[in-house]
């Protein structure tokens, strides 16, 4: 096995020497082996095809590290190819940064390459180039990952914001609040909540067979921070239009509807890591959903409501007992109640 | 979803309304006690199916919207020292105080927990013997008996490393000085449906029949309060006094027997300041001599004889609306001066407040108008 001697990570790990050496080719070279990253270069080179390119970053910091249905390492993989899939582009290649902590222990820093390297493999985008940082103990937090993606936008294909107009219709690809509940379940130990798995996953093919299909997608958007209601008032102000959902339709399965209702918790504004909003002409909804459920990970997919002209931009909830009332942003995070 | 879903059906909900309608047949006046109530009403746009005769206000329920600034800057005070891990419920980390709240705490190095139960944050006292664990011990009767549980069994485990920054209060005291205020305008109570599961509905009795006030223990969801509502309209146009109990489902008239004894065990009433009312007799909870050790007021006395008279910000009107005569938009700071982001006062912050209940479900631009 890799560095058996030592279990910890040591400063000497991000030194430059040998350690740094034993790091980069046991740990991680040995799983995300592949011939673009392979040379050791610098960075990746790739010749360019003609057509419009796809570029984004996000960093992960989530606590705890593993959880339910993922960790931190899947997550980083998902998270960058679904910010390409929702530019309407066909991910490429990802970039992997590490900033690890001195004294992580190493079979977690395994544990999370493997998944990432896994979930490389089955979303079919490689790691070509990364980096590795080791800070000094009490300077990081285990470990922060970086990834960036780049990606190839398809001819004909735009995926925009300002292309929502008003009588366009609002479809979600699956339930929602799964990864929000689950990373909460582990976090805080509520063992009611057990359950539920975190949603995350790689949407670009969902993507690219709605693309294939001849749907002419206006939008889309992932519903990771802050969930489907912050999503909705954000593309709303970008767009310069108003949006009505109905609640009745919106899906929410019931461990995670429970866990909300315990916490005092809207799931609207839960987190998802697998889910996605598209905007799509009215008369394209049938067609768009019938595609999206033939993936499993969008069985659920529904046609939750409708783009309005609306001045000033305002989302409407429709509520089950059938009264509207403005689904607005929250302030910041939502805080459990008292009673 | 069980016991909710049938209780948000759609067409009950409109025939509930319906029945309103139909029988309000003169102006009135109605508080629903609980900010958990005054959500449900705006998250489901329940006022908007009532007939404008009948006018809903707002009551104090809400035990972040009442704890007054003194204490909240004791317990910045107490979150700030180095060997304090302070435990809370979530929703009060946001409430300013006159210097400052706990997530300006936290930010600068304080060790904060939000805690979902009270046995968690003594097991963390347990866990920590090193350090002591200060609890912000919030919330109206519904919350007093879990408070009392870790009191008891910190005792009985011999865990002094745990006390509790008190901010209980009680919920007749309160609704007996909207009574007998001069300005009251309220003429019929929905009482809080969880505070009555754990207290009964006995103490009401006497309160309806005193300020002549009908009273009608209600739930949370949609179809509890607007049965609750249609009750105490019935009641108010045939001229009944009674107390009536809505929520039957986990309401009885004595309530939960152990939860009360536990709570009578470790507490006993004391005057309380309810923040923008001003202090109301024997409104409050404190723990019993036998339990003083695990007051942080007392084991913390010499830490907190340095603070200063808290100063409440001077154009936030919370006590207006708190008292149900102040509607949130009618006030001059709503959504302009006063935001969720940058709160004045409680109510603004807390997810059962009124005045973030009304900036978070309705249009800003409809609810000025």
């Amino acid at each position: 096995m890799p560095i058996d001697s030592k279990k910890t990570l040591q400063l000497a790990h991000g030194g430059g020497g040998r350690l740094m050496q034993e790091l980069i080719h046991d740990v991680f070279l040995r799983v995300f082996h592949n011939p673009m990253l392979e040379p050791l270069h610098d960075g990746a080179t790739w010749p360019v095809e003609k057509g419009t390119l796809a570029f984004t970053t996000d960093s992960y910091v989530v606590r705890p590290l593993f959880f339910p249905g993922g960790d931190i390492g899947s997550l980083a993989v998902n998270g960058t190819i679904n910010d390409l899939a929702m530019c309407g582009a066909k991910p490429l290649y990802l970039s992997a940064g590490f900033i690890l902590e001195e004294g992580l222990d190493l079979d977690v820093l395994q544990r999370i390459v493997n998944s990432m390297a896994e979930a490389a493999r089955a979303a079919g985008v490689p790691i070509v180039t990364g980096d590795t940082k080791v800070v000094d103990r009490g300077k990081g937090d285990g470990i922060f990952i970086n990834t960036a993606g780049v990606g190839l936008v398809p001819g004909g294909v735009r995926v925009l914001p300002a292309l929502i107009q008003p009588g366009d219709a609002i479809l979600v690809s699956g339930d929602l609040g799964s990864h929000g509940v689950a990373v909460l379940s582990v976090r805080e130990g509520l063992t009611f909540a057990g359950n539920v798995e975190s949603d995350t996953t790689p949407l670009h093919r969902i993507v690219s067979d709605l693309v294939q299909s001849g749907i002419e997608i206006h939008c889309l958007r992932d519903l990771t921070r802050g969930g489907l209601a912050s999503v909705l008032n954000e593309l709303a102000v970008a767009a310069k239009v108003g949006m009505t959902v109905d609640e009745a339709v919106i899906p929410v399965n019931e461990p995670v509807r429970g866990a909300c209702e315990l916490l005092g918790l809207d799931p609207l504004y839960v987190a998802n890591e697998g889910r996605f909003a598209a905007m799509v002409p009215a008369q394209q909804v049938e067609a768009a959903l019938a595609v999206m459920r033939r993936h499993e990970t969008a069985s659920q997919a529904a046609h939750i409501g409708v783009v309005i002209d609306s001045d000033p931009p305002m989302v409407v909830l429709k509520t089950v007992v059938g009264t509207h009332r403005v689904l607005d942003l929250l302030s910041g995070e939502q805080l459990p109640r008292i009673c | 979803m069980k016991y909710v879903d049938e209780f948000r059906d759609r067409g009950m909900a409109l025939a509930l309304a319906e029945r309103i309608k139909k029988a309000v047949r003169r102006p009135w006046t109605i508080m629903e006690v609980c900010g958990g109530q005054t959500h449900a009403i705006v998250r489901f746009g329940l006022d908007s199916l009532l007939p404008q005769d009948l006018t809903l206000v707002h009551g104090p329920g809400c035990p972040v919207c009442v704890t007054p600034v003194s204490l909240i800057d004791q317990a910045v005070c107490l979150a700030s020292l180095p060997r304090v891990i302070f435990c809370s419920f979530g929703d009060m980390l946001r409430v300013p105080g006159s210097r400052g709240d706990l997530f300006g705490v936290k930010a600068a190095g304080g060790d904060i927990r939000i805690v979902y139960s009270p046995l968690d944050a003594l097991e963390l006292a347990r866990k920590n013997p090193d350090r002591e664990v200060v609890c912000f011990a919030v919330g109206f009767e519904t919350t007093a008996p879990a408070w009392a549980m870790a009191v008891t069994q910190a005792k009985q485990l011999g865990i002094n490393n745990f006390s509790l920054l008190i901010a209980h209060v009680l919920v007749p005291p309160a609704m007996e000085a909207i009574l007998s205020s001069p300005q009251n305008r309220i003429q019929g109570f929905l009482a809080a449906g969880h505070v009555c599961t754990i207290m009964g509905y006995e103490e009401y009795e006497s309160i309806a029949q005193r300020y002549r006030v009908p009273i009608v223990v209600t739930g949370f969801e949609p179809l509890d309060v607007l049965e609750g509502v249609a009750m105490l309209v019935s009641q108010l146009e045939e001229r009944r006094v009674e107390v009536e109990n809505q929520y039957v489902r986990s309401v009885s008239r004595e309530g939960n027997r152990q939860a009360k004894t536990i709570v009578g065990e470790v507490f006993e009433p004391a005057p309380r300041i309810w923040r923008g009312i001003g202090e109301i007799p024997a409104s409050g909870l404190r723990l019993k001599s036998a339990y003083r050790a695990y007051d942080a007021e007392l084991k913390f006395q010499r830490e907190l004889a340095q603070l200063t008279e808290g100063i409440e910000d001077p154009e936030c009107r919370n006590g207006l609306v708190l008292q149900g005569l102040l509607k949130p938009p009618d006030c001059p700071a709503f959504g302009t001066r006063c935001t969720p982001e940058q709160p004045l006062g409680a109510p603004m912050v807390s997810s059962e407040g009124a005045c973030a209940a009304y900036y978070r479900y309705r249009s800003r631009a409809t609810a000025k108008a």
